[in-house]
């Protein structure tokens, strides 16, 4: 039920919140998409020991605070993510005991530092999509496809879905809420109950996908949903938008900036 | 199942994303083939479906865990195999956008592990296969608890395959297949009876909606006149052509009796009208006793019996097309009457 509630929260979240600040600056959807696309390549090379990584939280907290984003909201996504990561990275702390360096009586592992850049990368990874998702929107995000000439059946499947899903996870609440009151102290579905539960969500899912096809076609439907996702971006905004945040994340993934800035600033002083 | 982004290299993210591309790229061609405007909505339906059963809590009698619906499986026994892998897409890119349940840059991988096995692997070559003659409840089980364990399994090896190649984890491949492997056949298992049970009560309730229902009609009356034909001459060609240098020397069960009764295969006839029908029986056989004139070449045999079926075959079709002409012409008259 927890999971339910979260995911009406969270949908219902997204589409208050995407594409409200898209009059700031005017970004092109696609823009916003390359720059997170590359920010995510650019994390995920950098090699296993190297904590350089950690400098790449600056894009987040600039983001972050032009777009006015709860840190503590974007906190709670990072979760899921770190799960199946943090399976994987735990083993390297026990596996890796080469000592990288030993400060007082602790010793620093090569595992350690493994494991440390491994949930750094998940986090910044994880955040980087969520403020993405946050001020662009799935319409916008959809346009931005569009521009990278992804077939039209994808785009309408993926358009359609997020249309659809509150719908049906209202639908499954209302279900759920049925059969919880008819079955008190249970913690999910019984076996016996397993397929005519989700078979009739199933069969009014396909009534109503019939009801949808009729509408659409009523309304015109060819095949294409209508796009007006991206009307007011400025284009040479949007090219801006990309070649400086393109500038700064290769700076910061080819060349120590904080390491230099220290340097900089030793000397001067 | 969903891997996040930090398991994975950009080279194999990339490698992923190639080739979940394929098989996307294959999928919108077919589904574009079949020309059904109709399938689109019905696809973004199903897929918000899918999300959303996925949501239900499934209790497991005697272990107070739950389980989840196989999401792949499902959509391919009822949309088919290329519109579910494309659903799948759209269900992993939201999962992956407005959840976090896996990674961008993984998407590729994501795709790859659980909607390329799930619909190509489990929909197309399991379910296919065992539902190809006939669908029962049986034969629906069966197909989804063999076709999510399998792909489960799949899927959790791809995972260990990308993640050691990536080189992200310490832990050795084998150790990590181990860990890996017997957890996600659980999962399958339990996986498999959840969709079983669903797809048993839409083949009850609403049996024309499962894919291979439709699919098994309609694959029968596609075989056309011209391929029935393209079929039976290949079958003569191997038979009268191949295994006919395989045929006994021995007689027949006739010859076998007549050498029993009266000493000989070939009784001697006397009279005129005999003696016309032998010539020219003896100038219009080509290939007499079923070898050249005057030889007794393997050639000679082989030839005889492509020649014989061919116009075995001929003399059949001729006769099926004299019928048909008969029938056609009593029913106009029976119109015009």
């Amino acid at each position: 039920m927890a999971k339910l509630a979260k995911a009406v929260k969270e949908i219902h979240r997204t589409d208050h919140t995407g594409g409200i600040h898209t009059g700031k600056g005017g970004i092109h959807p696609l823009s916003r998409l390359l720059v997170v696309f590359c920010y995510i390549l650019a994390v995920v090379s950098f090699p296993k020991y190297d904590l350089r990584v950690s400098e790449m939280i600056l894009y987040l907290l600039i983001q972050c605070i032009w777009h006015e984003i709860s840190l503590k909201n974007m906190l709670k996504h990072i979760w899921p993510a770190l799960l199946f990561t943090g399976m994987v990275g735990i083993a390297n702390p026990f596996l890796d005991r080469s000592v990288c360096l030993t400060a007082g009586n602790l010793a620093v592992t090569y595992g350690m530092l493994s494991m440390v850049t491994l949930m750094e990368k998940g986090v910044f990874c994880v955040m980087a999509s969520y403020i993405l998702v946050t001020k662009t929107g799935i319409a916008q995000i959809c346009h931005a496809l569009r521009c990278l000439h992804i077939p039209e059946e994808l785009i309408t499947v993926l358009s359609l879905m997020h249309r659809y899903l509150m719908v049906l996870l209202k639908e499954v609440e209302r279900m759920q809420q049925a059969y919880r009151l008819r079955a008190p102290g249970q913690n999910g579905l019984h076996i016996k109950t397993w397929g005519s539960f989700v078979g009739l969500l199933l069969l009014r899912s396909m009534d109503r996908a019939e009801e949808v096809y009729e509408s659409m076609k009523l309304r015109g439907f060819g095949g294409q949903l209508p796009d007006h996702a991206a009307a007011n971006s400025h284009i040479g905004q949007s090219i801006l938008y990309v070649a400086v945040w393109y500038a700064a994340i290769l700076l910061f993934r080819f060349f120590p900036v904080f390491q230099i800035a220290g340097k900089l600033f030793t000397l001067l002083k | 199942m969903h891997m996040a982004d930090a398991l994975l290299a950009p080279a194999v993210a990339g490698a992923m994303y190639a080739c979940s591309g394929i098989a996307a790229g294959y999928s919108v061609k077919r589904v574009r083939l079949e020309h059904d405007e109709k399938k689109i909505p019905v696809m973004g339906v199903m897929g918000a479906f899918v999300f959303a059963a996925q949501m239900i809590n499934f209790t497991i009698p005697g272990t107070g865990s739950s389980g989840h619906l196989c999401g792949g499986m499902l959509l391919s026994a009822i949309l088919g195999p290329e519109a579910g892998f494309l659903t799948m897409i759209g269900v992993l890119l939201v999962q992956c956008l407005l959840f976090a349940d896996g990674g961008l840059l993984a998407l590729g991988a994501n795709v790859w592990n659980m909607a390329f096995y799930g619909c190509f692997i489990g929909g197309m070559l399991v379910f296919k296969f065992i539902t190809r003659h006939s669908i029962s409840k049986r034969k629906i089980a069966a197909a989804s608890i063999l076709g999510c364990v399998l792909t489960l399994q799949m899927g959790a090896c791809s995972v260990v395959l990308e993640t050691s190649a990536s080189g992200i984890t310490e832990l050795p491949f084998g150790v990590f297949l181990a860990a890996m492997q017997p957890i996600h056949l659980a999962i399958g298992l339990v996986e498999g009876c959840i969709t079983a049970a669903v797809l048993i009560f839409i083949y009850e309730a609403r049996p024309e909606l499962l894919w291979q229902n439709g699919e098994c009609g309609a694959d029968r009356s596609r075989l056309s006149y011209k391929g029935t034909i393209a079929v039976l001459a290949a079958a003569a060609v191997v038979i009268g052509g191949l295994l006919s240098l395989a045929a006994s020397t021995h007689p027949d069960g006739l010859e076998w009796s007549m050498e029993r009764v009266a000493g000989t295969a070939e009784l001697e006839a006397e009279g005129s009208a005999y003696a016309i029908a032998d010539a020219i029986q003896t100038a219009a056989s080509v290939l007499p006793d079923y070898a050249w004139k005057n030889s007794d070449s393997a050639t000679g045999t082989m030839v005889s019996g492509v020649f014989g079926g061919v116009v075995v075959i001929a003399f059949c079709i001729g006769i099926c097309f004299l019928l048909k002409l008969f029938r056609k012409k009593a029913k106009d008259t029976k119109f015009r009457e």
